[in-house]
């Protein structure tokens, strides 16, 4: 066993959380997995270098609400486009052009589609960074020596300290029993 | 989403990464190209970057020229009144379609080929949309007032408001919402591996990689939510990338002159641009994998797959073609027959029968396997392909106005030297572009391409290699996802 500390005066307090280290995504949804259900942990975070599936159930994360703020954006452009279109061409400065209506939902479609399209893309990135708190350039974990890792080739398991089970010695123990290649105590 | 994954039969996947290479590997062979070949920038790459660059000079010089003298620089009169401009608008726009078909229409369908490419192929949609927004902007003649002609922008030297009746104002919203939605795909995708280029890099390079990564660190929980992005955005992208080039075929369609007024555009438009669009990314492509030594990651599946698409699209278009003479017939009109015939016999013909040959025959070679995945030979062909969907354009339109109702106001178009420096110019800023990208970004999508053989390895891990494709994983939990994809 391995638990190396920042420093030996870290108190609970000022702690982070431990992290593990694995080499394959298999082991780190195994140890996700049994942390998670067999033992109770709650605060649990996965860093690696793709998406590993399995992991959202092994460590509990719930699924995406994104979908909503799609849905929410794409309706928007749609209001907007037929807003604009009625409002300009419809009422604002009405001009006869080629004998067609001022205003008709059929003409409008090309732009009630595109403008759909467009806050639904917006809503999608912006609400993802929005979800997920980006840009954020700090974090405790990147302080942690080999972390810059998790995006070519190892899959970190975080316990964070606030979780009500997390214990100074006891966690990182747990860990190197399932199976990690090393952890290490992240200080704040 | 992991429901919807489907666990891969090792037996019927086709090598996608050749030689086995380990996480970290995968990596270095991406990163290590964009870190200039062991720190150092190849010296053909400053070659290609001052011969592009000299291209892209004659662009500006060109664009600038037009605008201090007027748009009579180019050879569009009366009666061909839309002629290389427009033509190289829709060329330009037709090559960006292979970039969103890859990157969502194929993700859509879980084709795990699209991963080492989706990213160069976004890329170029990007670049080429660059260049086909510069001629609908400079043919205004004053490109600054341009927004006010063109979007809905309150204003008072016009006073009045874009007519949203018109196809002209439907192709402003395809286009800008196509341009707009391309770059936000292709950066979102890059994402993760600008955070792994942060961590790889040092001092300057890492500060700018850090900035444009927003501090990404590979969390389940900002996966889960990236995943759910990546996909909602392939799936807007992929009514939008069909309906941009049914509404730039509407800009023809929905006008009352023979030759255009046709309702087989949208499709017969749609499939010529992914036909052209595929032919670019070949093209492009097969020279990038050569020279930044990635043929491990493209393979020549990858080619043969785009090559496959090459035939089936092109056999579509000269299906079109054919259609388009019957309805001429079939209809009774004597105009629309008169342009039919004229087309393929007038003084026109020899674009006419430059487009049949590139387009509709040169593509069937491909049905011979030994010609689709021969290198130099599809090589050669695509660029065939690219002329041929270039003429498409060229002949639609020319041909169609050249000969008006009356006899009197017939005309041939030639173009200028302007209008043929101006074409040369965007491809030198294109291919400017395209320099930069492969220098300074990771030109393949490293870490789809990692989840894509982690969870191959994974499936091997777990079934042996004795097992069909129906088994299922029997951990806990975990399912073996095919890679490629964000899920």
């Amino acid at each position: 066993m391995s638990v190396h500390t920042n420093s030996p005066e870290l108190k609970d307090k000022a702690v982070y959380g431990v992290i593990a280290e694995f080499d394959r995504p298999e082991d780190l949804v195994a140890a996700g997995h049994r942390i998670h259900h067999h033992h109770g942990y709650k605060k649990l975070d996965a860093l690696t270098p793709f998406p590993i599936h399995g992991i959202d159930d092994a460590i509990g994360v719930p699924r995406s609400i994104l979908g909503y703020i799609v849905f929410a954006g794409g309706l928007f452009g749609l209001l907007n486009a037929i807003f604009m279109v009625w409002y300009t061409n419809g009422y604002d400065y009405p001009l006869v052009i080629g004998g067609k209506p001022l205003f008709a939902w059929e003409f409008s479609i090309p732009p009630m589609f595109e403008l759909t399209v467009l806050f639904s893309a917006f809503a999608a990135v912006f609400g993802m960074f929005a979800l997920n708190g980006l840009p954020r350039f700090y974090h405790p974990v990147f302080l942690v020596k080999g972390s810059e890792r998790a995006t070519d080739d190892r899959f970190l398991l975080v316990v964070e300290a606030s979780d009500p089970k997390f214990d100074i010695n006891g966690t990182p123990r747990l860990l190197d029993e399932l199976g990690a290649l090393r952890t290490e105590v992240v200080a704040k | 989403m992991a429901d919807l994954a489907v666990i891969q039969d090792p037996h019927v996947s086709p090598v996608l990464v050749e030689g086995n290479p380990s996480l970290h590997k995968l990596t270095a062979d991406v990163a290590q190209i964009v870190e200039g070949m062991n720190r150092k920038t190849p010296i053909q790459w400053y070659m290609a970057l001052a011969m592009t660059g000299g291209l892209t000079l004659v662009l500006f010089g060109m664009l600038g020229y037009l605008v201090m003298t007027g748009i009579g620089v180019w050879g569009n009169n009366q009666p061909v009144g839309w002629a290389w401009d427009i033509t190289n608008f829709v060329f330009w726009i037709g090559i960006g379609h292979a970039g969103t078909l890859i990157s969502a229409i194929l993700f859509l369908f879980r084709q795990k080929w699209r991963t080492s490419i989706n990213r160069f192929a976004e890329a170029m949609t990007l670049f080429a949309v660059a260049c086909a927004l510069i001629y609908p902007l400079f043919h205004t003649g004053r490109p600054w007032r341009a927004a006010y002609w063109l979007l809905p922008l309150p204003n008072t030297h016009l006073g009045v408001w874009p007519n949203f009746r018109s196809p002209l104002v439907w192709d402003v919203f395809a286009v800008s919402t196509y341009a707009t939605v391309s770059a936000l795909f292709w950066y979102v995708g890059l994402i993760p591996d600008l955070a792994t280029m942060r961590d790889r890099a040092k001092g300057l390079a890492q500060k700018i990689y850090g900035a444009l990564s927003l501090g990404w660190r590979g969390s389940a929980r900002h996966w889960r939510n990236y995943e759910m992005a990546y996909l909602i955005l392939a799936g807007v992208s992929t009514p939008l990338v069909l309906s941009v080039h049914s509404v730039v075929s509407f800009d023809f369609a929905t006008s009352v002159l023979p030759g255009w007024h046709t309702t087989i555009f949208p499709p017969y438009f749609v499939a010529g641009a992914i036909f052209s669009g595929f032919a670019m990314v070949v093209t492009l492509m097969v020279i990038a994998r050569w020279a930044f030594q990635i043929e491990h990651l493209v393979t020549i599946k990858h080619l043969e797959n785009m090559n496959k698409i090459m035939l089936a699209t092109g056999t579509i278009v000269g299906y079109a073609y054919a259609t388009e003479f019957f309805i001429a017939w079939y209809s009774g009109n004597p105009y629309e027959r008169f342009v039919f015939i004229n087309r393929a016999f007038g003084p026109y013909a020899w674009a006419y029968w430059t487009m049949i040959s590139c387009n509709v025959i040169s593509p069937q070679f491909f049905w011979f396997k030994k010609l689709r995945t021969s290198v130099p030979f599809m090589f050669v062909l695509s660029i065939f392909v690219n002329i041929g969907m270039w003429f498409e354009r060229f002949v639609i339109i020319a041909t169609s106005l050249h000969r008006d109702f009356l006899p009197s106001s017939w005309g041939y178009f030639t173009p200028t030297i302007i209008d043929i420096l101006t074409f040369l110019g965007t491809f030198g800023l294109f291919l400017t572009l395209f320099l930069f990208f492969v220098r300074f970004l990771p030109m393949i999508a490293v870490s789809e391409v990692k989840g894509m053989v982690a969870n191959q390895a994974m499936h091997h891990a777990v079934h042996g290699t004795a097992h069909g494709p129906d088994t299922h994983s029997p951990t806990p939990g975990m399912q073996p996802v095919t890679g490629g994809s964000h899920r």
